[in-house]
């Protein structure tokens, strides 16, 4: 019996100790897989993965271990998922959530426990300002930022009168926030929807009736088709231009409206037209892997990784050295797909923001860039955020 | 508010109660006559959604797309039912929601696996595809009124199939006490899966039907089940009258309130952000308030099942 434990216990120690010097970085990405809205959260997936593939499985040459799990898009589900993460697996940095809502509930728990927490998407307000948190960083945007320059933009084309419209939950309001922040003109109509809603033909008959001389709207994932295509149904693209954020008219969601959404301007950090070499890298890759061209969520999948690469490397792959390495996450040595990208007071990222055009490129519905209408653009909420 | 505008929600809020009677027509007469939740029944209008779009890329025509989706729908409702959920008669409500709930998860990772995670477009036939001044100055789309039609069809062809026919009979025996039906020598599984199977023919053409106005996605059962359960327990569990008149409700409720209680509450409060707020809160609440109210005065909803 005495041997048995002796064996035992110097097999473990054999065993751990390689496994000690090898042992990964560990990443744990929770992310939004199947159900409503899935697609974000696979592309966000997909994108992160392709560019640990592209570095031999490795970021800042150490090897990574990328635990995946998925939220199902419930914020119970997240929660459980990340207390796993953190106690079972013991990973040094999580990323990977699609939704404000569900952010809200995990990033305190991770930052709480000492670790990083990387958004790919998310970005609500309480999170840039006051709940800000030295181990919290954004590498999309802050949730106002593409709907101010919506605002911003739908100003320049002299709209006087716009409708707007976005679903009821955290990000929702922090839409309609940031396009009136910039936006000078009359509302005709401020409403908010059910999360999830399907059907949209009685906010449309108020709508109409309201007369508005341009819509603005934000309902991302399947919420953004049902409305595109109603709103066309009812023939009022003909009649009132629609604007929204580049969340309503990414690669998935304009496979699935097909011509109705043609012509549409919307506001985004990156398109896949950005001529850098990081981008034309991405995109051929991407496409090359997957089969399909990437969407904005791609793009934020894969700087979120490339910020990653950099940071530990700048810290020769040593986690312990959590100083260190937030300085090197805060310098963002990195070339973003997107261009020009570094973060600002509240480590929310400082960036331009473009106009895109939803046109018919062969038999491909897709974006292409007609304009900049911000550069170098931060968000509301850095003057409170207290570090 | 004008005159015109009450009319077109009107007539929004019966399109969405034909959807939802569609849907509940058959989750209705499953928890009616075999006491048996089937929350996998979002799954099969799914399935008619998905069919439907596949088969109308393939062929270019609505009406073999829907004519196909249907007895998928059905075939797969009844395969479903002889399988898996056979078994599950005799166990409790609990055993029946988890078995049920597993059966959801199959069916989206399956179609996932077939069709992919992104969601895919179905255009309007170009047959109904514009739309028509029915009420002076509001076009209204013509596939929507196409929509109407076909859930009162589908009404008058079910109330036709109830009372006149004799698995009809059979239907409303076995709502009102299984027990007594098969003790008289009828052959209940038979008629069980039967029931099934046109529950699920009824959600696959209501899928087929919503492809074309709504985006069809993995999950997008899960959306309308909620709705559909209220409209049951509104309308009387095991009664397709009361899923008629269950689902004209909630639409009804449910469309008016997000149509108009923001601008009533408008009048009510003085910051118009606030008013929103609470009109988008208690809008999405009204159904929910419909069916407590609902309960409370009668207990077992609008209309008892046969018998």
């Amino acid at each position: 019996m005495k041997k048995m434990i002796f064996s035992t216990v110097a097999a473990l120690t054999l065993m751990s100790a390689p496994a000690m010097a090898a042992e990964p970085v560990k990443i744990g990405m929770i992310t939004t897989l199947s159900g409503g809205g899935s697609s974000l959260g696979i592309d966000i997936r997909d994108g992160f993965q392709l560019a640990v593939d592209m570095r031999g499985g490795m970021l800042g040459d150490r090897k990574v271990e990328l635990i995946i799990a998925d939220d199902a898009r419930k914020v119970g589900n997240a929660k459980q998922i990340a207390d796993r993460m953190l106690k079972r697996d013991k990973v040094d940095i999580m990323t990977g959530i699609v939704w404000s809502n569900l952010a809200l509930a995990v990033v305190p728990d991770v930052t709480k426990a000492g670790k990083f927490y990387l958004s790919p998407n998310a970005g609500p307000s309480k999170l840039a300002g006051k709940g800000c948190h030295m181990n919290y960083f954004n590498v999309a945007w802050q949730n106002d930022n593409l709907h101010e320059a919506a605002g911003q933009y739908v100003n320049d084309k002299s709209h006087k009168n716009v409708y707007i419209m976005a679903p009821n939950y955290p990000a929702g309001k922090d839409a309609l926030a940031g396009f009136k922040r910039y936006y000078k003109g009359k509302i005709a109509g401020e409403v908010y929807t059910k999360l999830g809603q399907v059907d949209y033909a009685a906010e449309l008959a108020n709508l109409r009736a309201a007369k508005p001389d341009a819509v603005f709207f934000f309902l991302p994932g399947g919420m953004g088709i049902n409305f595109v295509k109603q709103y066309a149904q009812a023939g009022l693209n003909k009649s009132t231009p629609l604007y929204g954020p580049a969340f309503s008219f990414d690669e998935g969601i304009l496979k699935a409206v097909g011509d109705t959404a043609l012509g549409v301007f919307n506001t985004s950090q990156w398109n896949k037209d950005i001529k850098n070499a990081a981008n034309i890298d991405f995109v051929s890759n991407f496409h090359k892997t997957y089969g399909r061209f990437p969407s904005l969520y791609a793009s934020q999948g894969f700087d979120t990784a490339l910020l990653l690469d950099s940071a530990i490397r700048a810290v020769d792959g040593d986690m312990s050295k959590t100083d260190l390495f937030r300085d090197a996450l805060r310098a963002a040595k990195f070339q973003s797909v997107r261009g020009p990208f570094r973060f600002g007071p509240n480590h929310h990222p400082i960036q331009d923001i473009y106009v895109r055009e939803v046109y018919k490129d062969g038999d491909n519905i897709t974006n292409k860039i007609v304009g900049k209408v911000f550069s170098s653009h931060g968000d509301a909420y850095a003057a409170d955020c207290k570090m | 508010m004008t005159f015109f505008l009450f009319l077109e929600q009107t007539l929004n809020a019966f399109q969405l109660g034909v959807m939802l009677f569609l849907m509940a027509a058959g989750l209705t007469l499953v928890f009616g006559i075999m006491n048996m939740i089937n929350l996998a029944h979002g799954s099969f209008y799914m399935i008619g959604a998905y069919v439907a779009a596949y088969v109308g890329h393939l062929t270019g025509s609505f009406f073999i797309a829907v004519a196909v989706a249907l007895p998928v729908a059905a075939i797969v409702g009844m395969a479903v039912e002889t399988i898996a959920l056979r078994k599950l008669y005799n166990r409790d409500h609990l055993d029946q929601v988890l078995a049920t709930f597993g059966l959801i998860l199959f069916f989206n990772e399956l179609t996932s696996i077939i069709w992919g995670p992104q969601a895919i477009f179905v255009p309007i036939p170009p047959l109904f595809a514009g739309s028509v001044e029915i009420i002076p100055g509001v076009p209204y789309p013509v596939y929507r009124l196409v929509i109407i039609a076909a859930g009162l069809a589908v009404a008058v062809l079910l109330r036709l199939l109830i009372v006149k026919t004799r698995t009809g009979m059979l239907i409303r025996a076995g709502a009102s006490n299984r027990e007594m039906v098969s003790a008289l020598g009828v052959d209940i599984d038979r008629l069980y899966t039967v029931v099934f199977g046109l529950g699920a023919l009824l959600a696959g053409l209501a899928g087929a039907l919503a492809g074309p106005i709504l985006a069809t996605e993995i999950g997008m059962g899960e959306n309308i089940l909620i709705l559909t359960f209220v409209v049951i327990i509104v309308g009387g569990i095991g009664s397709i009258r009361g899923a008629l008149i269950g689902a004209l409700l909630v639409g009804l409720v449910d469309t008016y309130g997000r149509a108009f209680l923001p601008t009533l509450l408008r009048a009510l409060f003085e910051d118009p952000s606030v008013a929103d707020g609470v009109g988008a809160s208690v809008s999405s609440m009204s159904i929910y308030i419909l069916m407590a109210v609902v309960l409370v005065i009668r207990p077992r909803g609008l209309f008892q099942a046969y018998g």
